[in-house]
């Protein structure tokens, strides 16, 4: 009756019995969260982080021991360390700079990606995906025991809801038997099969892909393989069709081969299979163990709606893309960014219910953009048509000799956080400064001499000020904004004048909790900032 | 007489190359090849630069 569906890497949350399951009546929690995988855990942080009390229940007691997840793209690091877990992340992840693409079997470029300084966290690190849930549950932990009110249950397996204007009931299956709790809000963070879609009767619309991929986690025991990305167009070892080298921590490296549609996944699975593939591709001296290795398909697909009333998807429940630009766990951390402090401050009072549905808005521009990406990506890794091909293998051909056609090479382009321009929650941008900190733009960090900009912002509105006046705190609408006064003189690298300025000498931003800037103008103007502030809460 | 441009020189080339594939979609690999062909007629107009053309057919060969 409670048999697991996949191998734990780590158990983390026996089940143990709890007192709600011989309640008379069934207990009312204001948060639940279905599911507790990476996005689940996450969202406890933030609300549990609020002070928020939020129970996560999981139908498995730990940590899933596929590695799925590679690549973690800054923004999602970020996010991690507001939480308080980036740090141990990027210790334990790699970092990786060059890369190589091949057609056929000759290298036709390599690149280096030069990311841009001044920033706190990595472009991105590559880390098994246990590694990543395994650091938000150590912090789940530390939280916990600091009195957030976060709670988790292994073994807590949703089988039914059942929406009500105002909470939802559900109920659950444990080894003990079943028990009915009530939730004020439901959030869905189970994942791409989501079964709480299919207990709403909820469509998940989109593009399924005629192609499979057999990946394969190796322990190289010769290692001496650079920490770089190959990536191959049609490599002649046939190991097949397309074929992707990438280094995570711990010795262990990713490949991915491109292995068709028709395949028969049993036979394919089989270990002496999986090798045959690995040594026509690395040759037959390279002596290496399996640690993990699973065949997927992919589809972008997404929701119409993240939000049905008292309930919220977010993560792979919502949308799901190809794994081709790491963009699944990175959005989904970007739903739990948005969500959090907008679901906070209504079950506070302290904004309107209209603020709620701003994250359907803004998450599902988020989540187009990124199956946009991920779906270029996947067409030019596999063309569908026979021009498609044509045009594919010409860029190929001419990126070997000429450095412009490598830009149009997409073996996935890196994940970078959603601009939400047109938000509701957004004022006319009123400064003439740099596109990349427009309203709706994510903050780009900054260094402020030992620290950075963004470890000073976040959590709530913050009234930032480049040489400029305002007073040190606002107080709008029950919301109190404290300013953040910096000056061109302690930028010594220039980068927040890049960032922030442009030609202009001064400029005051609104700074919403999740670090998107609300509003931005050349100077203080109460008016205007107050009438901002509104507008960021959902009163305007 | 200018050179050829063979650095990169296109904003936003994810967004051209989706552009490029979505206007042969639905086409007959004749119909595909005939687009092709007009499409660098049209281009080699605008280029106009008989120098740079003849550079740029070079740059095209294997
Ligand atoms: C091959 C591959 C490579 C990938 N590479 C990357 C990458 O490099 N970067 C990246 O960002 N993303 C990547 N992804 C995507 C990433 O793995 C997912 O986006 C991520 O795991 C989604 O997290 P989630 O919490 O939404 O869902 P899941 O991780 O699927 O978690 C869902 C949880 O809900 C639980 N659950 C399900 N049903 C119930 C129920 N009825 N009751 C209670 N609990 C339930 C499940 O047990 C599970 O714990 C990759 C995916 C694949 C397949």
């Amino acid at each position: 009756m409670f048999d697991d569906r996949y191998t734990l890497a780590y158990k983390r949350y026996p089940y143990k019995k709890s007192a709600d399951q011989d309640a008379a009546s069934p207990v009312r929690h204001p948060v639940v969260v279905m599911g507790g995988g990476p996005i689940g855990i996450a969202t406890a942080l933030d609300l549990g982080r609020q002070g928020i009390p939020t129970l996560v229940l999981d139908d498995h007691e730990g940590v899933g021991m596929g590695s799925r997840a590679i690549c973690f793209a800054k923004r999602c690091l970020e996010v991690a360390g507001r939480y308080g877990c980036g740090k141990p992340m990027v210790d334990k992840g790699v970092v990786w700079n060059i890369g190589k693409v091949f057609n056929k079997d000759d290298q036709v470029f390599e690149f280096n990606l030069l990311p841009e300084e001044g920033h706190e966290y990595p472009a991105f690190i590559n880390m098994q995906q246990p590694y990543y849930e395994s650091f938000q549950l150590d912090r789940f932990e530390e939280l916990q025991k600091d009195g957030a009110p976060i709670e988790i249950r292994g073994k807590n397996r949703i089988d039914n809801v059942e929406v009500h204007d105002d909470y939802v009931t559900l109920e659950i299956m444990t080894p003990d038997g079943p028990y009915t709790l009530e939730a004020e809000w439901l959030i869905g963070c189970d994942g791409a099969a989501s079964p709480l879609r299919t207990m709403l009767d909820l469509d998940f619309t989109g593009k399924v892909f005629q192609d499979s991929f057999l990946i394969a986690d190796i322990k190289m025991k010769n290692d001496d393989f650079p920490t770089e990305r190959w990536f191959w167009f049609e490599p002649t070892h046939g190991g097949g069709a397309s074929t992707l080298l990438h280094k995570q921590p711990d010795d262990v490296w990713r490949v991915d081969f491109q292995i068709g549609w028709d395949v028969d996944r049993k036979e394919e699975m089989k270990e002496e299979n999986i090798r045959r593939r690995l040594d026509a591709f690395l040759g037959e001296n390279v002596q290496y163990d399996m640690v993990w290795s699973s065949i997927y398909t992919f589809q972008c697909k997404r929701m119409d709606s993240f939000r049905h009333g008292r309930v919220f998807f977010a993560g792979d429940a919502a949308h799901q893309v190809s794994p081709f630009g790491a963009r699944g766990a990175n959005s989904g951390m970007q739903d739990v960014d948005n969500l959090g402090w907008k679901l906070g401050m209504v079950m506070r009072g302290e904004a309107p219910d209209s603020l709620l549905a701003t994250y359907n808005y803004e998450r599902i521009h988020g989540a187009d953009e990124n199956i946009l990406n991920s779906t270029r990506s996947t067409d030019f890794i596999t063309p569908k048509s026979e021009m498609s091909r044509l045009l594919r293998d010409a860029v190929l051909d001419l990126s070997e000799k000429h450095e412009f056609a490598r830009p149009m090479v997409n073996s996935g382009r890196l994940s970078v956080p959603c601009t939400y321009d047109g938000s509701p929650l957004n004022s006319a941008d009123a400064l003439d400064g740099p596109a990349r900190s427009r309203p709706g733009s994510v903050c780009p960090d900054a260094p402020l001499g030992d620290d950075f900009l963004l470890s000073k912002l976040g959590d709530k509105f913050i009234l930032l000020t480049i040489d400029a006046d305002a007073p040190d705190m606002i107080e709008e609408s029950g919301i109190q904004v404290t300013r953040l006064a910096l000056s061109t003189t302690d930028d010594k690298t220039g980068a927040l004048r890049e960032r922030y300025l442009g030609d202009n000498d001064s400029a005051v931003y609104l700074i919403r909790p999740d670090q998107h800037v609300a509003a931005r103008r050349p100077s203080f103007d109460d008016n205007q900032i107050r009438a901002a502030i509104r507008r960021a809460i959902g009163k305007e | 007489m200018t050179d050829l441009i063979l650095t990169p020189n296109i904003d936003g080339v994810d967004d051209f190359y989706a552009e490029l594939l979505a206007a042969h979609e639905g086409l007959t690999k004749e119909d595909s090849d005939a687009l092709n062909a007009r499409l660098v007629l049209v281009l080699a107009n605008h280029v106009g630069d008989r120098e740079a053309l003849s550079q740029a057919l070079k740059a095209a060969e294997k």
